[in-house]
């Protein structure tokens, strides 16, 4: 079989059209390639092309996000014919913002690099009350807590939720990620997170790495 | 006060385009005059990093009391003409009216001590949070948050305030989206409808307040909005042409504080500020390089060109080798506007903005905007739309030409990947429906989620 259609998968996911990546995978079947094969050769190695580029700063946050969009859409039509779930999540993340702050752009970006570096993210919002997270964590069980605060009168929020998790007993099987714009990394070592980075770009993959170390 | 619209430019000649100017200056009681030919320090400080509830409350009072003396000592050492504090008061202060208020007091009481005892003139600008947000916000006119919101305002202009502000919120939800995909349509309904309607109805109430209470209804900012294009866009996240046409298009929105009374100076975060006071001719606040303790941007020097209060944004109270924070930033502001007033009063002030304007206006797309040559070009063409909407397309389409211009005759250097952002804006521009309402229907029939609802705007 020629590749020239997953040629074509791939430049139109790299250009972020869902409508032509769906297009493309549709023909892909057609001609008989596997959907394994469509999603490996078409639809990942093209995401992780974006991915570095992204990293090297050659292309913008849209481009990724597009480019995503375009990777779910052509799933979306390869899924019910795989024959295996290929995709398991490295990890369950609940993050959210602290109650009384608003901001919530940073975070969101967060949640977009912790998706593409495989992660299943639960997202409670903005301006989360401390029992919020807790009930959060009771139910749905994550790995990683990612706290975010942008107000200086909001990061001390973080210390509470950190001294409310342990006075559960839910602190021991979680790694915690705080973030935003007030926040220095001895403000995060001081109240107890595991995970800081200024460059919210690099959080998803402290997290991966750290994930490694630990066996929740 | 009955609406008013601006349909003609209120600066027509780029030589009466200059910091420290604006053709409807405003006088205070105290002698300052803002517009007047002075350009006077605007210093913005906030709390340390501190919880603020009813067990800290006291120990916030006090920490804003410190400041302020600091502020105003190291002000009158400093023989200001002029000064003008603000303080943005945190959400706690917003949710808890009773606090906001009781910090403007404190606040303008120590102002006052300096005014009456050391001749130090000053204003005050408060500038509640908007708290219009989260998943039990009910209405965005009506119900707790706006009650609350409202009330901040009017305890505040009853206890000190001389100048009222807001860096108001209405379509963020939508507008961040768009910023993150840049998405242009999404973004012009965000600001041309969602935002507009929202800034009608809370400036009204605002300038209603400010009436009421005998003071001035200052302005808006675009804050929410193309400020954080601004600031994702200087961290090399989303292409510096779309924060630009952003921030060219949000003028059109902070523009309509202004048709609802407010006089100036707008908000010192709004770097959209050249446009309000080009078509309005109200005084602007604005920031950039003394404003780095709070925030990165390209357009440092070109913010200063057209000021009438020069500001550092905010910083938070701590010590340094000068001395604490907000009084270094005191000290930083009256060196920058003395230099500024010096030209002015030599009569090269003309000489200085365009030193200003050039040593950033090359460099980036958004400082390019800022120009005031460019500024006027786009503001004429603004004030031909009829509607809000109308209005923000043409910002957008207006600021994308100047921005080609520019790079084509080499007053703007722009890489590929910039250039090819604007081509994808341009036509993205080109595919939005004349039709209001059908523009309007697919919008909400495609953006419709938890985190907007156009219920909570009345539209549907």
């Amino acid at each position: 079989m020629d590749r020239e259609i997953l040629n074509e998968l791939t430049v139109a996911l790299q250009k972020g059209d869902a409508i032509k990546t769906q297009k493309f995978v549709k023909i892909a079947l057609k001609k008989g390639y596997e959907p394994e094969q469509i999603l490996t050769e078409g639809l990942v190695s093209s995401m992780n092309t974006i991915a570095e580029k992204f990293k090297k700063k050659q292309i913008f946050v849209p481009d990724l996000l597009l480019a995503t969009r375009a990777m779910n859409a052509g799933i979306f039509i390869l899924k019910p014919k795989l024959k295996k779930q290929l995709f398991s999540p490295i990890g369950k993340v609940l993050i959210g913002t602290i109650e009384g702050d608003l901001h919530d752009i940073g975070k969101n970006l967060v949640k977009v690099f912790l998706e593409r570096a495989g992660f299943e993210v639960i997202d409670l919002g903005n301006d989360v009350p401390v029992n919020y997270f807790i009930e959060a964590i009771k139910k749905f069980k994550p790995q990683i807590l990612g706290l975010s605060a942008s107000l200086t009168t909001t990061m001390y929020g973080m210390r509470d939720v950190i001294k409310a998790l342990e006075k559960e007993g839910l602190r021991e099987n979680l790694l915690i990620v705080v973030g935003g714009v007030p926040i220095t990394e001895s403000f995060a070592t001081g109240i107890g997170a595991d995970i800081y980075d200024m460059d919210g770009t690099k959080v998803a993959d402290k997290a991966k790495e750290k994930l490694k170390c630990y066996n929740f | 006060m009955a609406k008013v619209t601006f349909n003609e430019l209120a600066i027509n000649n780029l030589n009466d385009f200059v910091y420290g100017h604006a053709p409807k200056k405003i006088k205070f009681d105290n002698g300052m005059v803002i517009g007047g030919g002075t350009v006077y320090p605007e210093v913005n400080f906030t709390l340390p990093p501190m919880q603020v509830n009813k067990n800290t409350i006291s120990k916030a009072y006090k920490q804003y009391k410190e400041m302020t003396e600091g502020v105003c000592q190291r002000a009158m050492e400093l023989q200001v003409p002029g000064l003008v504090i603000e303080i943005e008061l945190v959400p706690d202060m917003t949710f808890n009216p009773e606090w906001g208020i009781e910090t403007t007091k404190i606040v303008k009481e120590v102002m006052n001590e300096y005014q009456d005892k050391n001749g130090l003139k000053s204003l005050l600008r408060i500038t509640p949070v908007d708290v219009r947000e989260g998943n039990d916000l009910e209405h965005m006119w009506r119900g707790k948050h706006w009650d609350l919101v409202m009330d901040t305002f009017k305890g505040c202009a009853e206890n000190g305030a001389d100048l009222l502000s807001i860096e108001s919120v209405g379509g963020k939800n939508l507008h961040d989206d768009g910023v993150m995909f840049c998405d242009v349509a999404k973004t012009v309904f965000s600001l041309g409808i969602v935002a507009a309607r929202d800034m009608e109805k809370l400036w009204e109430n605002i300038v209603k307040i400010a009436e009421e209470t005998n003071i001035i209804p200052a302005g808006d900012t675009a804050c929410a909005f193309a400020n954080t294009s601004m600031v994702l866009a200087v961290r090399g996240m989303i292409p510096t042409v779309f924060s630009a046409i952003d921030r060219v298009m949000c003028a059109v929105r902070t523009m309509i504080a202004n048709e609802q009374g407010a006089i100036g100076p707008d908000k010192d975060c709004g770097y959209e500020g050249p446009y309000i006071k080009a078509i309005t001719g109200t005084p602007i606040s604005m920031e950039g390089k003394s404003a780095a303790v709070a925030h990165n941007s390209f357009c440092g020097n070109i913010a200063a060109a057209v000021a009438d209060l020069w500001s550092n944004e905010a910083v938070e109270n701590k010590r340094l080798l000068g001395g604490m924070t907000p009084e270094i930033c005191t000290e930083m502001l009256v060196y920058d506007c003395r230099l500024m007033n010096q030209f002015t009063a030599s009569g090269n002030n003309l000489l200085m903005r365009d030193m200003l304007v050039e040593s950033d206006s090359r460099l980036d797309a958004h400082a390019y905007i800022m120009k005031p040559s460019v500024v006027l070009n786009i503001a004429k063409e603004i004030i031909k739309g009829k509607t809000h909407l109308e209005r923000t397309k043409i910002a957008a389409k207006a600021a994308v030409q100047e921005i080609r211009k520019g790079f084509e005759n080499g007053s703007l250097e722009l890489n590929e990947r910039e250039l090819n952002y604007l081509n994808m804006i341009d036509s993205q521009l080109e595919s939005i429906p004349d039709n209001e309402e059908e523009f309007i229907a697919d919008m909400i029939e495609n953006n419709t989620t938890e985190k907007f609802d156009p219920k909570k705007y009345d539209i549907a």
